[in-house]
């Protein structure tokens, strides 16, 4: 059961900012609430103040900003970003991405930011945007900042976050020409499952088959979502064959260190983000 | 230790009820309310049991907080025949093509399905599968399931 607690409904993320610095660490901040409210029947938080963001309309939204970035607010929902023209065009990989996640009901209230302060190394948005290069916009009781999406996530459940800040949104900058992309998730038991693997790739290949850009970003195989760049290196500057990217898949799945769990031994997702890292590797470079 | 006066509509109803900060929507339908058409399954957003549209949105209300319905349409599967008592075309398919077998997970199914018809009038077998596995039978019964969300929409159709 849900312990008690003081709700707060600040209007903007100032307000949201004071509250958080007034209450510290007995108060925790509240999206869409699918994590937060599953943690507090549970027992595993009781805070004494909820600061829920549903009345900062500052937060919401997804736009095209003039230099060709795309920005998500903090709280568009993953049903939001799976449907929005913008994202799609931007990205039609981080749109699928997102409609990958749970199920509708679950999509329509959970959010970015609460999915990305979540910090669970299973989820789907982290690696997706991790290959498209995002960065998470921060604010706080100090200034601004924007920092690269792998910063943010430093440990299972645990972010770079300092007291007091809050995901304002992420920032994906414009994707080169020609990019490909693309994230698959391994779902051997369920649909609505979380990932057993996962694997973003996106990757610019010039004229002659020569890889000019790549980034491979791999959930559910570790404590956080891990940057596969020893793979990355392997095929930069190469024309990709398939022993070429059998042997990047190789590195990838040696950075990996998986936990067993009910969905497979730490052997068995080792596999699996091989295989899983070969075909995204072929989705975009071939 | 908050309370809340929310102000919303069910069913287009409209109700005022005083409620502590951490009341859940499927305790303030329930208990508050006696809205009793709505179960409660799993309780960790899993099932689709508690399925309910808030402002047209499918939603969970096992896991949303009370306050958040605060100025907003609910509609649960009692809002969905008319007041003399006249169906659904999605509730008569699901009675004439077997959408149900115990009934329990029988309301979610029907506000999921209202949702996703509402999205898309003419559902593909893939689609509905896509949006309608948030919503577990434990009777199985999800051929007729399906097979009554065609029907409902080919009668939607007929009747456009
Ligand atoms: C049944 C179920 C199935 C799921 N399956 C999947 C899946 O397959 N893939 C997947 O990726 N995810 C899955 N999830 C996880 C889901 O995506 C997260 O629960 C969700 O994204 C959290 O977002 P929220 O807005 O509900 O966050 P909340 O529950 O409101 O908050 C989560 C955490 O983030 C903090 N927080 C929220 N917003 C901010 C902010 N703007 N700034 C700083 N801190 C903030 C909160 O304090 C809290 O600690 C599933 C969840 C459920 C309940
Ligand atoms: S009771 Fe809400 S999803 Fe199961
Ligand atoms: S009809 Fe029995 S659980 Fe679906």
């Amino acid at each position: 059961m849900t312990s008690t607690y003081d709700l707060h409904m600040p209007a903007t993320a100032r307000e949201a900012i004071d509250l958080l610095a007034r209450h510290g660490d007995d108060a925790h901040v509240m999206a869409g609430g699918t994590s937060l409210v599953l943690m507090m029947q549970q027992g595993l938080i009781r805070p004494a103040h909820v600061v829920s963001l549903h009345k900062v309309s500052e937060l919401r939204g997804i736009r095209s900003t003039a230099d060709g970035s795309l920005e998500i607010g903090a709280l568009a929902t993953h049903r939001e970003i799976e449907r929005s023209p913008l994202v799609r065009a931007h990205s039609a990989m981080l749109a699928e991405a997102f409609a990958r996640i749970a199920t509708v009901r679950i999509r329509e209230q959970a959010t970015l930011g609460g999915n990305l302060a979540h910090a669970d190394p299973a989820q789907d948005p982290p690696p997706a945007l991790i290959a498209v290069g995002a960065l998470v916009l921060i604010q706080g009781p100090g200034p601004a900042r924007e920092i690269p999406l792998e910063d943010l996530l430093v440990d299972i459940f645990t972010t770079s976050l300092e007291p007091g800040e809050l995901i304002v949104g992420v920032r994906i900058p414009p994707l080169a020409a020609g990019t490909r992309a693309v994230y698959l998730k391994f779902l051997p038991r369920t649909e609505d499952d979380y990932a057993t693997v996962s694997v973003a790739a996106a990757a610019v290949v010039a004229g002659d088959g020569t890889v000019r850009q790549l980034r491979v970003a791999l959930g559910a195989v570790g404590a956080t979502p891990i940057r596969a760049r020893a793979a990355e290196a392997a095929l930069l500057g190469l024309k990709a064959d398939e022993k070429a990217i059998k042997a990047a898949a190789e590195r990838a799945a040696e950075a990996t260190d998986p936990i067993a769990d009910g969905r497979g031994s730490a052997g068995y997702k080792r596999s699996m983000a091989r295989v899983f890292t070969e075909r995204a590797l072929r989705a975009v470079l071939a | 230790m908050s309370r809340h006066l929310l102000k919303f509509s069910v069913n287009g109803v409209a109700r005022e009820v005083e409620v502590p900060a951490e009341r859940l929507l499927i305790d303030l339908l329930r208990e508050d309310l006696a809205l009793t058409g709505t179960k409660e399954g799993c309780s960790v957003g899993v099932c689709g049991a508690c399925s309910v549209l808030v402002d047209g949105v499918l939603l969970s209300a096992c896991l949303l907080p009370a306050f958040r319905v605060d100025g907003t349409e609910i509609r649960t599967v009692e809002g969905l025949a008319s007041k003399e008592g006249r169906l659904t075309p999605l509730q008569q398919a699901f009675i004439d093509h077997g959408g149900f077998q115990c009934g329990i997970c029988t309301p979610g199914q029907l506000m999921a399905a209202t949702a996703l018809l509402g999205e898309d009038p003419h559902p593909t077998d893939e689609t509905i599968k896509h949006f309608m596995m948030g919503n577990l039978c434990r009777c199985t019964g999800y051929q007729g399931i399906i097979r009554s969300i065609h029907a409902a929409a080919d009668e939607g159709a007929a009747r456009a």
